[in-house]
């Protein structure tokens, strides 16, 4: 039995050190109701660290709305761009800009906001050392190539363009026309930056500080973030409860499941599969609004078969072909909006929101075999619409568009889906421009600017045209749009401009994606922002 | 904004700074280096992997702990059970309940479970906090332990069956021992190799394979993880935790090994 006892032990002292890791545990606090009422909201794991020209995608982007505030905000119901800590910003001739900070702001560790704090957080977003992925937005100032070099180093650590001119004064030069500059600085890659992000970098990101009416309280990275109200906040938009709560889901049916249960009261993404029984469950606590998101079908303009001079009618043709109304009810359960020009319905009239597209976003079987025909039919005999097949379930609205297609047609040949792998792949080929036909396109805008979803997508050689679509005539009035100095103008030649996109077609609108939430019954006054975030600082805790 | 927008300058110099600009070779030397002197490089949110798994792997084990308490307390009684009154109404009736639990698979159990107890009856809360403490892991820890606890009744049943004729339990019957020694004693210790065997693979098993258990009920562990590094192509992250489940299924195994001698006086290690 020797042999045996000592085998014994070592099982035993294994199974004890195994046991003796699996301890740990706490537990986390609710919230009183009232004005200091503390909301719970799901979350999911932000992608990058929380630096505000380092977040791209809405998840960070909620954490970045609440303890930041720019120059510029945009208002959460129109998305027009309202003054926050600008007091002015002056130009005459839309190249220079001369900015000045309101008075009396701080960060929330007492830090006051100055026109330092500005231009050395751009200075930083910009430089290529830094690697912020919002870098691009900083590409308009002048000496953007040289902190930003396509190649090689960095040749200087600041951009020319940006100059302190007074504790709370400093100048923007731009290396073009750009009137609605301005307009982009309430991005979160715009806000200030205080003194401690550049002191002990990794102590900021792991307890972020800003300067919005929230400050960060915890932080355990991929679990929760708590936030409290900050009280010393001076702006006029002051939250109206205690604090957020942001936790971490590991599955948003599971999120969905625990507000239904109502241990959680925010969630800011309904999943598709529970569509369907949302209104049961929650009845008018249920927000479903338009968010700056557009889908669209672009066109390989590279490619000889899809660049042939008439080929607009063609183009024009499969746009009508394509059942909008159909596909966002039955497949969407109306969570998208058919589309009616190359923009977004948060712009609002005066942004520019108009029915461009027209019967060419109308479904009219007749018309559209007529086009078609007129436009030399389709190249090949078929087309195949690209789209990744990882994410987002496009399978389905690409079959339902094809088979739109092909019964308006009445060619069960004309078009059929082409899954592609993996988004990565999917994006690879599209930027290397290697589709041979239709591709699906998702754009979310910057900032709500006309401009925002025009220039990028289609201006020649512009970062987004990925169909390297072209027209001297677009490109022009997108020029003259910028040059102009009243907003109002500028407006009507960027609609001008989209006039000329629905005439070649450039890309089929398809639809407006919907940003959508529910809420328990303890919290009310929810709302999404146009970047289809929830506004925080006004929801209040019954 | 579309899709990861780098530019050609930002691209080379993060080639340079991951060493992706290397032949594949010294990529590959570089990382196991590494992960020899206990770094896993740096998942895609900028965290180390190293914390991550500090992170997850306390949640996980635990869950494990439970699951594996689950089949051994029940799995084992009930193939006990079973296993003496073979063939009696008994026995008929927790072979078809296994039946039931075998074939229907883990993420329906689960997410049936958390409507019903969760939502319709409020007895737990629907997810766990991220604390995960024992007593909210019991529910998620009877679900991922169910197909397994299935398992280990039928295995517990037919070896208790098949050794009840064995010469040693009759000859412990005829040296007049209470029934409860010979049972406990002789037969079981003698039955629960297969068992034990199969409880070792599991650990191991339950461990790596938790994802849908994990996504269900909101567990930070290493199944999500997992998920969300296959999601975001964070491939640190999946190696990782992939080299670091290896280990525990051999250490595992090794428990099993060292378990056999104390189970079976016939088998034994110099």
């Amino acid at each position: 039995m020797r042999g045996a006892t000592h085998a014994k032990w070592a099982a035993l002292a294994t199974v004890v050190a195994l046991a003796a890791t699996a301890c740990g545990g706490g537990d986390s606090g609710g919230g009183g109701g009232g004005a200091d009422g503390i909301v719970s909201s799901s979350w999911g794991d932000p992608q990058n660290p929380l630096e505000p020209a380092n977040t791209n995608e809405v998840q960070g982007g909620k954490v970045l709305s609440m303890i930041f505030r720019g120059l510029k905000e945009y208002d959460p119901k129109t998305g027009a761009a309202k003054d926050m800590l600008a007091e002015k910003i002056e130009t005459t001739d839309s190249t220079n800009f001369t900015v000045t900070v309101k008075d009396g702001w701080t960060f929330s560790n007492g830090e006051k906001v100055t026109a330092k704090s500005f231009v050395d957080a751009w200075n930083y977003a910009a430089n290529l050392k830094n690697n912020q992925k919002n870098a691009y937005f900083f590409g308009y100032i002048e000496g953007y190539d040289k902190v930003h070099p396509d190649k090689g180093e960095p040749t200087a650590e600041t951009m020319s363009g940006l100059k302190v001119t007074g504790d709370r004064t400093f100048t923007i030069k731009l290396t073009q026309k750009f009137s609605t500059f301005p307009d982009t600085l309430g991005y979160a890659a715009f806000a200030p930056l205080p003194k401690a992000f550049y002191d002990d970098h990794a102590a900021w990101l792991s307890k972020p500080v800003g300067n919005g009416p929230y400050t960060v309280e915890s932080y355990s990275k991929g679990s929760q973030m708590q936030l409290k109200r900050w009280d010393g906040y001076p702006g006029t938009d002051k939250a109206q409860n205690g604090g957020v709560t942001l936790k971490v889901y590991t599955d948003n049916n599971t999120a969905y499941t625990d507000l239904t249960a109502g241990n959680l009261d925010l969630v800011d993404d309904v999943p598709a599969s529970q569509l369907k029984n949302v209104s049961a469950d929650l009845g008018d606590r249920y927000i479903n609004t338009p968010a700056g998101i557009i889908q669209t079908l672009s066109f390989p303009f590279y490619d000889a078969n899809w660049n042939k001079p008439g080929q607009e009618k063609l183009r024009q043709g499969l746009s009508m072909a394509i059942d909008r109304k159909q596909i966002t009810e039955t497949i969407f359960q109306k969570t998208r909006t058919p589309a009616v020009d190359w923009t977004s319905p948060v712009l609002g009239a005066d942004g520019g929101y108009k029915d461009v597209c027209g019967q060419f976003c109308k479904y009219d079987a007749a018309q559209a075999k007529k086009l078609v025909a007129e436009g030399g039919g389709i190249p090949g005999g078929t087309m195949k619409i690209s789209y990744n097949a990882d994410t987002g379930s496009h399978k389905e609205w690409v079959d339902a568009v094809c088979n739109s297609i092909n019964r308006a047609l009445g060619n069960n040949k004309a078009c059929v889906g082409n899954p592609i792998g993996t988004f990565a792949d999917y994006r690879n080929q599209v930027t290397q421009s290697k589709m041979q036909g239709p591709f699906r396109a998702g754009w979310q805008m910057d900032y709500p600017l006309i401009q925002n979803f025009l220039q990028p997508l289609y201006y020649t050689g512009a970062s987004s045209n990925d169909g390297k679509y072209t027209s001297p005539e677009f490109d022009k009035l997108v020029n003259q749009a910028n040059a102009e100095t009243d907003i109002k103008k500028a407006v009507g030649l960027f609609q001008q401009a989209e006039g000329v996109l629905r005439d070649d077609m450039g890309a089929i609108p398809l639809w407006y994606q919907n940003g959508s939430a529910g809420y328990s019954d303890r919290v009310e006054n929810v709302s999404l922002n146009p970047f289809s975030v929830p506004v925080y600082n006004q929801i209040k805790v019954k | 904004m579309r899709g990861p927008g780098l530019r050609p300058g930002h691209r080379a110099r993060l080639k340079q700074e991951f060493g992706l600009d290397k032949p594949v070779w010294q990529q590959y030397l570089t990382y196991m280096g590494n992960v020899f002197t206990g770094d896993f490089g740096t998942a895609f949110n900028g965290q180390p992997v190293t914390e991550l798994m500090a992170n997850a792997f306390p949640v996980t084990i635990r869950l494990t702990v439970v699951a594996i308490l689950f089949e051994i307390v029940i799995g084992i009684s009930l193939g006990v059970v079973t296993g003496l009154k073979r063939g009696r109404p008994v026995d008929t009736t927790v072979l078809l309940l296994t039946l039931v639990v075998l074939s229907v698979p883990t993420f329906v159990t689960g997410l049936l479970i958390q409507l019903l107890l969760g939502v319709k009856w409020g007895w737990i809360k629907p997810a766990v906090s991220p604390e995960a403490t024992f007593d909210e892991l019991i529910v998620p820890g009877l679900v991922l332990a169910s197909v397994s606890l299935a398992y280990v009744t039928r295995l517990t049943r037919t070896s208790i069956a098949e050794n009840k004729r064995a010469d040693y339990v009759r000859t412990a019957v005829a040296k007049g021992l209470p029934r409860r020694r010979v049972i406990s004693r002789h037969l079981l210790r003698n039955s629960l190799i297969p068992v034990v065997t199969f409880i070792g693979a599991d650990v191991g098993a339950l461990m790596g394979g938790a994802i849908a258990t994990e996504r269900i009920f909101n567990i930070h562990g290493v199944g999500y993880q997992l998920y969300q590094g296959i999601v975001r192509q964070s491939t640190q992250t999946v190696v990782g935790f992939v080299t670091v489940l290896v280990l525990v299924f051999l250490l595992a195994n090794l428990i099993v090994d060292l378990l056999y001698a104390v189970l079976d006086p016939r088998i034994r290690y110099a």
